[in-house]
């Protein structure tokens, strides 16, 4: 009888990449429907032009380079970096703005790179913070959340501010808009009020809800479930989220402890803005992140570190995408560096 | 387990270490071990490969046509590292050809074929027994040497090279078997307990070690009875069964002494660095039938399992058996039969064929039906994501995916700084890679290629070297033979010299000498007058007169 013949070992794991990139969405889908139902029909808009854009460009791309399009579109590489590109963007952004942060971040940041696995940047931040660069406006549009708000713009409204065009010019946009908690503080207490009283504020303070802000809130919470799903499935290295959130905890404490009354509570900050989106789906993106044990730990460790700092000194409303970007630069030293002890070798480098 | 009479013979996990990574695996083991091992009919044909063994080939004894009894040496060890391969029936030497025979390299290597003539004659046999305990370390050593005996966990290195007996404390008897689907070592821990705590014996007597550690998972509480039954009853006081977690590759030496000691063999270094020596069960078992009943290495236990088999089982088979003939012993193939794997689901050899001789590592045939081994497909992979899961399994403790990256893109100075030598080939990285990337076939090719550069290298050294040399002699020669020129010129140059003023004074005397021979012709030289112009008839006479003068001279001699 004859056989084919192949090299050991013989069986492998069901997991593929497609299935870790699945579950990644699976676990997006609590925080996004918190989303959709604080800031309505943009977050659902947004998702829809990034995923279309983000799938057409990847085609095109792997039709250029000429790759197999099928098992790399079917990958769900993809998909992941158009749904966190769009639960990243605020609400009411224009299409244009959805669009052009795919494109960059699909033809720019995962392409002209070489495609999956030879990234050094994480392609869904490069997106954002293209965008966040070219157009400070238009990343200011976040609706006000439900609650806040008595109702979320309907959806013909939405409609017509996302595809209008001329969406930054509506007399509409300023009535339903408004900067997110964590952009509002900062940019108050460096009008030299201090948080208590933003948070007391009449205009403000609506926006605060009991921790970190109205919806926020929820959505963080629901991120931070589906996180810990997706650590118990396995498909992500917890060493990232923990480090990152309890770096951020280590920090916000100890600037809140010292002057309470300029600087925001370790709460808040857990809670509010993209953090949860961060720690458990984007820092988490093996492609860009360290590679080894500790290189990981030193990378989320930074990424809280800069990250605080932005948010908190820095010009923009959230850190998170320049920080995320930063350390991507410094991974290849990470991994240089911290490689771990081989079997009976007496020290790492050996 | 406590003793009946206290002493604490079987040790629980709590007294183990961990070892970096590792990953669970299903076991698929029950299937073989339902039936007791059964011992295979007489074949008609063996085929003994020579290269069996890590090191040299032995040095054929044996000829063409002549008549071996079993037991017979066919060839001795050759060198230190070597093995020797004795005769697994009686019968007669027919063929020393090249056949292929289960080999990675799938080439084809010397083999000596006998035909069996069904006496089963032995070679006359005096067994040590006993005696071995007066006996000297080196004239065991020896014994074990000439049996043949080579590490049968799977690697196969000569047992008596690692029996040194240099400083190593403790025993490790590896009985773990951590691969899937395999069992011959947890059946023969079942069946031949007290052989291979005699064989254990005899090894802590060759080695002079202290104390000894039987290591079985705790998949396998048999065998860990049946064991922990045989030490009771050897009444050995230094021989413990240590019950160790079923994670795979637990089995591996290095991983075991971690598990076991919790010292990690050094890199580059060998177990007896850290006085340890690893002995698999079944080793042990070739050693107490060569100390005991003077029987070389002639046969083992064989698992014959998966779901392409009809009886899997265990068989005790004779070494250069072919493998078909165990596979219809046990049933025949299955319709569904996709594959066939000399060793486990993790580290085993595809073969193409069944017509192949089992020899001294064959642990195990796993037939696949393509269900619950899938042969990975080498078209197409994903590229790697760096996901780390690999790192987190990794028992070298290694970067997998940075030696992938290294392997796949040639920087192999790079992988050989990221240690790829120490990669043990377990393929726990493929196993969870979610890219599918074959891993340990990148490593592979790497370390392959890399030796191949490492030999062209020193053949290049070498050449270089030699061409230097000749460079060099060459010269040597020109300016010797230049040298013993300038010699001779100047020689020559000083002999012209002196030789000129010889001839000078020669030439001077002939000189003076014609110069006076000259002067005596001139002065006494009597001319004859009146011969120009002279008249015909003058000249006609003279003629005659010259004529008849010749004449005269002529008649007078």
């Amino acid at each position: 009888m004859l056989f084919s013949k192949a090299d050991a070992p013989h069986f492998v794991t069901s997991t593929s990449i497609q299935s870790l990139m699945l579950k990644v969405v699976y676990a997006l889908i609590p925080g996004s429907i918190a989303m959709f139902w604080f800031f309505g029909w943009g977050v659902l808009f947004n998702l829809v032009i990034a995923i279309s854009v983000s799938l057409l460009s990847e085609a095109a791309m792997l039709r250029l380079r000429r790759r197999p399009i099928a098992p790399a579109l079917s990958d769900g590489s993809a998909l992941v970096t158009a749904c966190l590109l769009a639960l990243a963007l605020p609400p009411l952004a224009p299409w244009w703005l959805t669009t052009t942060a795919s494109l960059f971040a699909i033809v720019v940041a995962k392409h002209l790179y070489g495609g999956l696995g030879f990234n050094p940047f994480n392609p869904a931040m490069v997106g954002y913070v293209v965008v966040m660069i070219s157009f400070p406006r238009e990343m200011t549009f976040w609706t006000l959340p439900m609650g806040v708000a008595e109702g979320w713009p309907g959806f013909m409204d939405t409609v017509s501010l996302v595809f209008g065009g001329g969406a930054a010019n509506a007399p509409t946009i300023d009535a339903v808009t408004m900067a997110t908690p964590i952009d509002t503080l900062k940019t108050q207490v460096n009008l030299e009020f201090d948080t208590a009283y933003v948070r007391a504020h009449t205009v403000y303070g609506e926006l605060f809800g009991t921790v970190s802000g109205v919806g926020w809130e929820w959505i963080n919470g629901l991120y931070l479930l589906g996180g810990i799903w997706l650590i118990r499935q396995r498909v992500i290295d917890m060493r990232l989220p923990l480090t990152f959130l309890i770096s951020l905890v280590l920090i916000s404490n100890f600037f809140a402890v010292l002057d309470y009354s300029s600087y925001s509570s370790a709460l808040f900050h857990s809670f509010s803005g993209g953090t949860m989106l961060a720690a458990f789906f984007i820092i988490t993106d093996p492609v860009s992140a360290s590679t080894t044990p500790k290189g990981r730990i030193i990378y989320a460790a930074g990424i809280a570190l800069i990250t605080y700092i932005i948010r908190t000194w820095g010009g923009y409303p959230d850190g998170i995408a320049f920080a995320v970007l930063l350390m991507n630069m410094t991974v290849p030293l990470l991994d240089h560096y911290t490689r771990p002890r081989t079997y009976g070798a007496t020290d790492a480098r050996e | 387990m406590k003793t009946p009479n206290g002493s604490n013979i079987l040790k629980s996990e709590d007294d183990v270490w961990r070892f970096h990574g590792g990953i669970k695996l299903p076991g698929h083991k029950a299937m073989s071990t339902q039936r007791p091992i059964s011992r295979m009919q007489p074949s008609q044909r063996y085929s003994i490969p020579l290269n069996q063994h890590k090191g040299a080939e032995g040095e054929i004894i044996v000829c063409v046509g002549e008549r071996v009894r079993k037991g017979q040496m066919l060839a001795k060890p050759h060198g230190l590292i070597s093995a020797a391969i004795h005769a697994p029936v009686s019968g007669q030497v027919v063929e020393i050809a090249a056949h292929r025979f289960p080999h990675p390299s799938a080439l084809p290597g010397t083999c000596i074929v006998i035909e069996n003539d069904f006496q089963n004659e032995w070679i006359k046999r005096a067994a040590v027994a006993d005696d071995y305990i007066n006996m000297s370390s080196h004239d065991l050593r020896a014994v074990v040497r000439d049996a043949g005996i080579v590490g049968l966990g799977g690697a196969s290195f000569p047992t008596a090279v690692k029996q040194t007996e240099v400083g190593v404390n403790t025993l490790i008897l590896n009985g773990v078997e951590c691969e899937p689907y395999i069992s011959c070592d947890d059946m023969l821990m079942r069946e031949h307990a007290d052989e291979i705590i005699k064989g254990a014996q005899i090894t802590a007597h060759i080695i002079k070690a202290k104390h000894c550690i039987v290591a079985i998972e705790d998949n396998k509480p048999e065998a860990i009875a049946a064991v922990t039954r045989a030490v009771q009853q050897s009444g050995s006081d230094n021989i413990v069964v240590q019950t160790v977690p079923t994670i795979y590759p637990s089995g591996g030496e290095r991983q075991l002494i971690k598990i076991i000691t919790g010292k990690e063999v050094p890199v580059n270094g060998l177990p007896s660095d850290i006085d340890v020596l690893c002995h698999n069960v079944a080793t042990c078992y070739a050693i107490y039938k060569a100390v005991y009943e003077a029987e070389p290495l002639i046969s083992r236990i064989v698992t014959v399992t998966g779901r392409g088999v009809n009886a899997p089982q265990n068989l005790e088979v004779s070494i250069g058996t072919p493998i078909n003939e165990c596979i219809e012993h046990c049933g025949g193939y299955k319709k569904e039969a996709k594959a066939l794997i000399m060793g486990g689901p993790m580290m085993g050899l595809t073969l193409d064929t069944d017509q192949l001789p089992i020899i001294k590592s064959s642990n195990c045939l796993l037939i696949s039906a393509g269900v619950d081994i899938t042969l990975p497909s080498s078209e197409y992979h994903m590229p790697c994501i760096r996901c780390g899961n690999c790192v987190d399994v990794c028992p070298a403790n290694l970067l997998p995916q940075q030696l992938y990256w290294f392997a796949a893109s040639n920087q192999y100075d790079r992988a050989v700084e990221y240690n790829l030598f120490d990669c043990i080939e377990c393929g726990c990285c493929a196993y969870v890679c979610p890219s599918k990337i074959p891993l340990v076939q990148y490593y592979r090719h790497a370390k392959s290629d890399i030796w191949e550069q490492e030999r062209e290298r020193k053949k290049a050294d070498i050449a270089r070297e030699r061409h230097e040399r000749r460079l060099e002699r060459l010269e040597k020669q020109k300016q010797e033979r230049d040298a013993r020129l300038k010699k001779k010129r100047e020689a020559l140059a000083k002999n012209r010299v002196q030789r000129d003023t010889e001839m000078d004074k020669k030439k001077a005397l002939i000189a003076e000498a014609l110069a006076r021979v000259n002067e005596k012709k001139s002065k006494h030289s009597i001319k004859a007058r009146n011969t120009e112009n002279l008249t015909p008839e003058q000249q006609r006479k003279i003629k005659e007169a010259d004529a008849r003068r010749e004449q005269m001279k002529q008649q007078g001699k």
